[in-house]
């Protein structure tokens, strides 16, 4: 099978959560790696290089500067006559094109896979991760979108792909991209590929208690910071913080929830982490359900302890 | 112009949802069913359009059985002024329910066509983006600001590090994220009126939609338990145990 892969970047380097999709697409195939951007030769210069990758295509044009699905989905779909799968991250960014090369292709997306079971076969949640369902395919070619913590992300070097340029209708000429707002986190890791964890909850009381209780151990562990969605409705911290099926789904060696109850809604975004443990004064809160480590305490004066005798 | 608002008849968000013993699915028998949460944050952003004079009328749209009229008529007290029911009592696809929408489309000519970003059953995201595909047609999705200006409309999106702007030509799909407003509660006269307004009744062949599912759910599995672990005394047992994770 010939499968392509959509590289998520920021026309510079390669985003992380491309990785876990090319060993995905290696379970199914060849698999070629398509960089759409512009002046991105850094990017398909870093593709070309990842273990597993057996050709890179690159289409640089201003159109796709943006990835902006209107564009980027008729390159996709104009090339797939030459491919029997298309996969794509489950990140917002995979999840705004994938569906419309689908649409375009008359083909049934299968959405954050899971794992692959055979040729047309694959797991996935369904229900906020309530339920795990096996489907079968019978389009004549797939298109996928993977989730980044269920597959062992490939290699960064290694390999040594050829890099051919793509090109396609260009700009669709019914949208534009306006401004961006990326928070930049300074030193801090990215909540998505962070190897540990810290996470508040409503039991936070306000965005400064938050700042105050969560940041110190946080630093402590050079690790990244998350939320609930009780945090984040309640206007503690800003949107991109949510961790849950909702929000951002992650699996850390360590997530330290702190203050979190653990609704369904949240543990759907945390439960595959390595370690979980959690602080919380109420001994009966379904977070300890799925915690390794639990401490019962007020957080107000466990987590600064824990903050300094950390030191 | 006309806003089109699809709604899905889903498994209440309060409600846990059991698999069922032979693997077949998830038990909806007796189970409280609802609007997709995020369907109803799309039917509140097309009345608040409305509100704002950016819209005449709101038509919403529901694929599903004939209980998916209880559905329709909450979007109808809420404040949607029309609806329509595509009655089937199939499992019907994303790619279908796009094929469908499109046919709907083509009839009612809609300005903006706005719907939750994915239902809160199948979790699969794909129906606005296909919809917007088959129309040749721009797409916002995981709106959090949705400002119609003229012809166009500006979508601040919710995007993995932070926030991102589009401008669409109009007509246009927008999929909503959680915080693009709070839904309102429809009031008791409001529900008693919502009575009285049309609702029709369609089926797929009407449209000349195969509805037939391309994907076979082959299991459907609890997921995997995870055993909770032990509690440790006080802080200075923690302290020990994430010393021995080597993480500090």
């Amino acid at each position: 099978m010939n499968t392509l892969v959509l590289v998520e970047h920021d026309n510079s380097s390669v985003n992380d959560a491309t990785l876990a999709v090319v060993t995905a697409a290696g379970k199914l195939g060849e698999v070629t790696a398509l960089v759409a951007g512009h002046n991105c030769g850094a990017v398909a210069d870093g593709a070309a290089q990842i273990a597993g990758v057996s050709k890179v295509l690159k289409a640089d044009d201003a159109a796709y500067a943006n990835g902006l699905a209107e564009n980027v989905a008729p390159l996709v779909a104009g090339l797939m006559d030459s491919y029997d799968a298309f996969l794509a991250p489950a990140t917002t960014s995979g999840k705004n094109i994938a569906p419309r090369v689908a649409a375009h292709l008359d083909v049934m997306q299968i959405s954050d896979i899971l794992s692959v079971e055979g040729g047309k076969t694959f797991t996935r949640p369904i229900y906020a991760g309530n339920a795990i369902a096996t489907v079968e395919s019978a389009d004549p070619k797939l298109v996928i979108t993977v989730r980044g913590t269920a597959f062992e992300k490939a290699e960064t070097t290694g390999g040594s792909a050829s890099i051919e340029d793509a090109s396609g209708p260009g700009d669709a000429g019914i949208s534009s991209f306006v401004s961006a707002e990326i928070a930049d986190g300074g030193d801090r890791p990215e909540l998505a590929s962070a190897g540990v964890i810290v996470s508040g909850g409503r039991a936070l009381k306000d965005g400064e208690t938050f700042e105050s209780v969560i940041t110190p151990l946080a630093d402590k562990l050079g690790a990244a910071i998350g939320a609930s969605r009780a945090a984040v409705d309640a206007g503690y911290v800003p949107n991109d913080y949510q961790v849950g099926q909702t929000g951002k789904i992650v699996a850390p060696e360590v997530y330290i929830a702190i203050g979190i109850s653990g609704a369904i809604q949240h543990l759907a975004g945390m439960k595959d982490s390595k370690v979980i443990i959690a602080i919380n004064k109420d001994e009966d809160a379904p977070i300890f359900q799925v915690a390794d480590i639990g401490l019962v305490a007020d957080l107000f004066n466990a987590v600064p302890e824990l903050t300094q005798k950390l030191g | 112009m006309k806003i089109l608002v699809p709604v899905k008849r889903v498994i209440d968000y309060n409600v846990k949802p059991r698999v069922k013993a032979d693997g077949t699915g998830v038990d909806l028998a007796n189970v409280k069913m609802s609007m997709n949460p995020f369907d109803e944050i799309a039917v509140e952003e097309a009345i608040r359009i409305k509100e704002a004079g950016k819209a005449e009328e709101i038509v919403a749209v529901s694929i599903g059985p004939t209980k998916a009229q209880e559905t329709l008529r909450t979007a109808l007290a809420m404040g949607a002024d029309r609806a329509i029911l595509v009655e089937t009592d199939e499992e019907v696809e994303p790619l279908a329910v796009a094929k469908i929408l499109k046919a709907i489309a083509d009839e009612e000519q809609p300005g903006l066509v706005l719907l939750g970003k994915q239902s809160i059953s199948d979790d699969s995201n794909q129906t606005g983006q296909m919809l917007a595909a088959l129309m040749g047609r721009p797409q916002g999705t995981f709106a959090n600001t949705v400002a119609v200006d003229g012809d166009s409309v500006e979508v601040k999106r919710e995007v993995d590090g932070g926030l991102e702007t589009v401008k669409l030509t109009l007509p246009a799909i927008v999929t909503t994220d959680l915080r693009l407003n709070e839904p309102r509660y429809a009031s008791l006269p409001n529900i008693m009126k919502a009575k009285k307004k049309p609702l029709d009744s369609k089926t797929p062949a009407d449209f000349g939609v195969d509805v037939a599912p391309r994907l076979t759910t082959t299991n459907v599995a609890e997921p995997p338990v995870r055993q909770a672990g032990e509690k440790v005394a006080d802080v200075d047992a923690l302290v020990e145990k994430i010393k021995a994770l080597g993480i500090a």
